[in-house]
């Protein structure tokens, strides 16, 4: 086990959930209507919701998620980053403005203040809940890798703790505590993470991690008719010889340890280089690197293989600048571990073996999205549907948009996404410095991408180490209170007084809205325990994909198109949000977890943004000319709201 | 009933000229965009291409993307801001 419980960590820990514990019921106070529960009153300052905007979008996914994948991934994972960061533009050149003009409370007010459409409230409403939901899991997924090397508990006590104190926050205080946890922790954020990356760049590159690092031990193999039949070390025993493609693993027995190894035979003379591995045995017990969790055997990884300075092997760079570092590590060879699982003898096999990468291909998207070589037309098409869903997703994530009802004005709004702009974009910078910092330095537990940065933060001691994991803990409570907030609006707000018409003054408004938050919240827990091993940014990928196909359409075309009509816009929500959700369930990913080979999907694509994205804004023109006449005989009188107010309109009934 | 803001805004008169402008940033955001997409898909090994300081192409123009979106947001409020003044005070920050 890498993973010992600090003292420090704990008291860090604790000080963080306290004094997020502590805002809450200080806010809780002054929660008393509808207004403030939803939309903190509409009266905090556009600096301060710029700063929470980012607190907001700079979740698990981004700090945990995407450094992660860089570590993993190479540039693969800065890709993550961009992509976010321009789904911003979007949000500030086209939906800021127009979408504080129309809304109230919610993404579906905002959607819906032209028609006053049942049919955009009940469909809207769904979608809000959907995506929400889709953008807890990672979240949770997040809280609970934490909790493991921070307190030393399971993954699922973590996803149950971060599921019970947001609740218990987000059901007492609302949008106004929601906001500035987001605020203190946004701020935080960042500036913890430029402490980091400085202290990358200061200790620059350097072929040993640490005098602690593991010692990886190559053995001379003698082959025989393309089985192994002896090692250089006779100590070791062979085991057996499992074989997969062109690549021939190893299984060796040393003290009664057994331990798995690759085949080199690229090398001078065919060699067997250490493959640390986790093999789940007949009787369900779990062994790490041959031994039981808690001997200390599974160590951590990620070094470079080779440092060239100018064309020149050296040990060690010293401290570079951040453009040096980057050219640096470009020149370099990096020894990155690629996993593989199989069966062998009634045993799960997962092990990782060394792959010694230069730099160049760490510094250029191909690792993970095959664009390069060994491209198919899908792995080409996953790529685009990636960028395109994280380009629109940004603007139609419902717990982004209800950020906007919390400044008082249009003008709040723009400038509160500009700060939001900046301070995320220079945090999205920062993520590559760490990423690629935690794939160097000798840091990485091969068995959980997510927690890198942390790890990375650990090597220049336990307390920064201890600040980074409580920062990002209290990073998925403050994301997570923001997404229940969204959710709970749908369910309260749009379904129940609004689309239901539910009798309730604004004491039981609130207190239905606080229900609602901890159904959406259970939820969350249980999701959280099942996707266990996904990454973070990718889970948040698909999140940003239903939103960008569900909701996106129907906010573009309303604002630019004046024969949008109330069945067009849930039409489009409706056909955009199933059909990207049909594609995830059918993918490779899913189909892991099903339990089924990914290769059996019927859909190749890891992201549906390219065929759901389109089919959305498809649905929304073919529907609302369909509709058009129905529209116009009822909404005679409905102006239109891009170009200033809002005017009255007729109800439609459907 | 139609669902009123949760604080009344004044009529933005400036309005249509910044959502003038702001489709016109938003398509040129979206070119260079589209432009890096393209790249990686159709022309991949261009990427690892040496560009500013012995940068290759990935880095130089994923950094410039985030970079960029920064500037045109700074230079959009610039823009808002002064159409906003033109036609008067509008409602307040």
């Amino acid at each position: 086990m890498i993973y010992h419980v600090s003292p420090t960590a704990i008291v860090v820990f604790i000080f963080f959930v306290l004094a997020v514990l502590a805002l809450s019921f200080y806010f809780a106070r002054k929660t008393k209507s509808e207004s403030g529960y939803y939309a903190a009153g509409g009266h905090i300052h556009w600096a301060v919701n710029g700063i929470a905007f980012a607190g907001d979008y700079l979740s698990a996914a981004s700090f945990l998620g995407i450094c992660g994948m860089i570590a993993f991934f190479g540039y693969d994972g800065f890709l993550y980053s961009i992509g976010y960061l321009a789904g911003w533009v979007v949000a500030l050149f086209v939906v800021a403005e127009p979408l504080k003009r129309l809304g109230k409370y919610t993404f579906t007010d905002a959607l819906d203040a032209k028609f006053n459409s049942r049919s955009i409230k009940l469909t809207a409403a769904i979608s809000t809940l959907v995506v929400s939901i889709f953008y807890l899991i990672p979240q949770m997924v997040g809280a609970g890798s934490l909790v493991t090397p921070l307190l030393g508990l399971p993954h699922w006590v973590g996803v149950v703790m971060v599921g019970s104190v947001v609740i218990f926050i987000v059901a007492t205080a609302g949008m106004t505590s929601t906001t500035y946890v987001q605020f203190i922790k946004g701020g935080l954020l960042i500036v913890f993470s430029l402490i980091v990356v400085i202290l990358v760049l200061t200790r620059g590159l350097n072929r040993t991690p640490s005098a602690e690092y593991h010692q990886f031990i190559t053995l001379k193999a003698t082959i025989s008719e393309n089985k192994v039949t002896a090692v250089s070390d006779t100590s070791y025993k062979i085991l057996g010889q499992h074989e997969d493609k062109d690549l021939v693993f190893v299984k060796l027995q040393k003290n009664g340890t057994p331990s798995w190894w690759k085949l080199n035979t690229n090398a001078p003379e065919p060699v067997l280089e250490e493959a640390p591995s986790i093999v789940i045995k007949k009787d369900g017990g779990i062994l790490y690197n041959g031994a039981p969790k808690g001997t200390g055997k599974f160590y951590q990884v990620g070094h470079l293989n080779k440092v060239i300075v100018d064309g020149k092997e050296v040990e060690k760079t010293g401290a570079v600048d951040p453009f040096e570092y980057i050219k640096r590590l470009q020149d370099s060879q990096i020894t990155r571990f690629t996993k593989k699982s199989f069966g062998f003898n009634g045993d799960n096999v997962t092990l990782y073996y060394q792959n010694i990468t230069p730099g160049v291909k760490i510094m250029k998207p191909g690792l993970y999205y095959k664009i390069d070589k060994g491209a198919t037309f899908w792995s080409r098409l996953d790529f685009i549907s990636l960028m395109l869903a994280l380009f629109l997703g940004t603007s139609a994530l419902p717990h982004i948009l209800i950020r906007y009802y919390t400044v008082p004005s249009q003008k709040a709004a723009r400038k509160s996404t500009i700060v939001a702009i900046s301070a995320i974009g220079f945090f999205y910078i920062l993520t590559l410095y760490m990423g690629t910092g935690a794939m160097i330095n000798g840091c990485l537990d091969i068995s959980n991408s997510n927690m890198s940065a942390p790890l990375l933060a650990r090597t220049f001691g336990m307390t920064l180490f201890s600040i980074i994991s409580a920062l990002a803990f209290a990073t998925i409570l403050g994301t997570v209170s923001g997404l229940i907030v969204a959710a709970s609006g749908a369910v309260a707000h749009d379904f129940m007084d609004k689309f239901l018409k539910i009798k309730m003054g604004p004491k039981e408004k609130v207190r239905s809205g606080r229900f609602a938050a901890v159904s959406v919240g259970l939820i969350a827990i249980i999701l959280g325990i099942i996707f266990e091993k996904q990454n973070v940014s990718f889970l948040v990928g698909l999140a940003f994909a239903i939103a960008a196909s569900a909701n996106l359409p129907a906010i573009f075309m309303l604002l630019f198109w004046k024969r949008t009509t109330a069945k067009g816009i849930a039409w489009a929500i409706s056909v955009g949000m199933l059909s990207s959700l049909a594609i995830i369930l059918l993918s490779p990913t899913l189909f892991e977890i099903y339990g089924l080979p990914p290769s059996r999907a019927p859909i190749p694509l890891q992201n549906p943004g390219i065929i759901s994205i389109p089919l959305g804004f498809i649905t929304i023109i073919v529907a609302s000319l369909l509709t058009k006449k129905h529209h116009t005989a009822h909404t005679a009188h409905t102006a239109h709201t891009v170009d200033g107010e809002t005017k009255s309109t007729h109800t439609i009934q459907e | 009933m139609l669902h009123k803001p949760a604080v009344e805004l004044e009529k933005d008169e400036s309005a249509p000229r910044k959502a003038k402008l702001g489709i016109i940033m938003f398509v040129c955001y979206l070119a260079v965009y589209t432009g890096f997409v393209v790249i990686g898909v159709m022309f991949p090994s261009a990427l690892g291409v040496n560009t500013i300081g012995g940068m290759n192409l990935a880095f130089t123009y994923g950094m410039g993307l985030i970079v960029l979106a920064i500037i045109m947001g700074l230079v959009y409020n610039y823009f808002c801001t002064r159409f906003e003044n033109q036609v008067g005070p509008g409602d307040k920050p």
